[in-house]
């Protein structure tokens, strides 16, 4: 069952994918919330990005075991949601205590943004996916750190418009939140031109 | 005993005044990511409205006994079981809308509007109000992404709920139902929403 066959064209295929074709916060739609909430300032932005990939990355990697080496040999798939979204609280709680512990300088500086990122649905999509594609070891840790990248790439573009942003004359109607979205979907059209890259 | 007005008030506090999409901005990702047709829209809105229902009565009910310290845990068991029973009833009855809705049914596990009204709303109040209060936001929900739904259906292919609605004259804009044509279109929706917003107020002033 733990097939490590590495193949490099799936590999490369699938890190493309997710980073610009799929990217998780043009084309899919997730983790929105810190996309319009953190996005304001760069380096809090590259802070969440960073954090973002990491418990991404790691969670691929505890929630792949769990789900081939428990839920699959006993008929257990149906349970996926309800073990992979405990599994990803009970470790962001640990790397939360970890980071404070060992770093408080890292801890002060992302403060509210790591306990959040449990609640972030790019985490739990990303280990689900896994799951239903039936990614090997090597490819969904790929596929999550990928994912995070993508993530994190949204995020510092975005941030570095609205930095500019602050100094526009924007119509008073679209202050605020309305033209984060005209903007998120400008940069979405553009992400399109991507997706002629993978042929599948 | 709570009387009718109280509930019908706590309806319509999910429907307009805050309305979870529109006003709270909250569970945006669904919102968005599948609302390519009006009938998408529908299927998503009431399978969240379901799992609010459940999860807020159950909250509810359970207010007494949880202690303050592992609250958060028990109602994410608790929407997480609401959220597969709504994945097998989708799987079994629907196959083709959960084809279509695919992993978005699962991930609202994390949705902040069900977590959100269990934590802020259903902890603190009585059965009744909480159901009240689950239908008035699953209502308001559905009607968020129904008119997203609907508004990038017609745009983007010239058809509503399947039907089509315009002739041969009209070229429609694909953008719109792929993702660009979500971010565009809650992006105006908010944007006339705050002037309407500003004209209200200035009309009070």
């Amino acid at each position: 069952m733990l097939n490590m066959d590495i193949n490099f064209t799936r590999i490369i295929a699938l890190v493309i994918s997710a980073i610009f074709v799929n990217n998780f916060v043009l084309a899919r739609f997730l983790g929105l919330c810190p996309f319009v909430g953190v996005s304001q300032k760069l380096d809090v932005a590259v802070g969440m990005g960073i954090s973002m990939t990491f418990v991404v990355t790691m969670s691929s990697i505890i929630t792949w075991p769990i789900y081939h080496y428990i839920l699959v040999p006993y008929n257990l798939e149906y349970l996926n949601i309800i073990s992979f979204i405990l599994i990803i609280a009970c470790f962001v709680q640990l790397v939360e205590i970890f980071v404070r512990k060992f770093n408080p300088i890292l801890y002060k500086a992302l403060g509210i943004y790591l306990p959040l990122i449990t609640c972030n649905c790019a985490v739990l999509f990303v280990t689900l996916l896994n799951a239903q594609n039936n990614l090997n070891f090597i490819e969904s840790i790929i596929h999550g750190f990928s994912a995070g990248v993508g993530f994190a790439l949204a995020l510092i573009l975005m941030t570095s418009i609205r930095e500019r942003l602050e100094t526009a004359d924007i119509p008073k109607a679209f202050r605020g939140v309305p033209i984060v979205f005209i903007i998120a979907g400008l940069m979405s059209l553009a992400f399109l031109g991507f997706s002629g890259l993978i042929v599948e | 005993m709570k009387n009718i007005g109280c509930l019908k008030k706590c309806f319509w506090n999910g429907v307009c005044t805050e309305n979870p999409t529109f006003r709270l901005m909250l569970g945006l990702c669904p919102t968005l990511a599948v609302t390519v047709t009006a009938k998408n829209g529908l299927g998503i809105g009431l399978a969240a409205t379901f799992v609010l229902l459940g999860s807020n009565i159950f909250v509810s009910l359970i207010k007494n006994f949880v202690p303050a310290q592992v609250r958060i845990p028990c109602y994410i068991l608790i929407i997480a079981t609401f959220v597969t029973i709504a994945k097998l009833v989708l799987q079994a009855y629907f196959p083709m809308l959960y084809a279509e809705l695919g992993l978005f049914v699962d991930i609202m596990v994390v949705n902040c509007i069900i977590l959100g009204r269990a934590e802020a709303f259903a902890s603190k109040n009585s059965i009744s109000l909480s159901i009240a209060d689950a239908l008035g936001m699953g209502a308001g929900f559905t009607l968020a992404t129904v008119l997203i739904g609907a508004i990038r259906e017609i745009l983007g292919s010239g058809q509503l709920f399947g039907f089509v609605l315009v002739g041969d004259g009209f070229n429609p804009a694909i953008a719109m139902i792929l993702p660009p044509g979500a971010f565009l279109t809650i992006g105006v929706i908010m944007a006339i929403l705050s002037q309407m917003n500003t004209l209200q107020q200035r009309k009070n002033a």
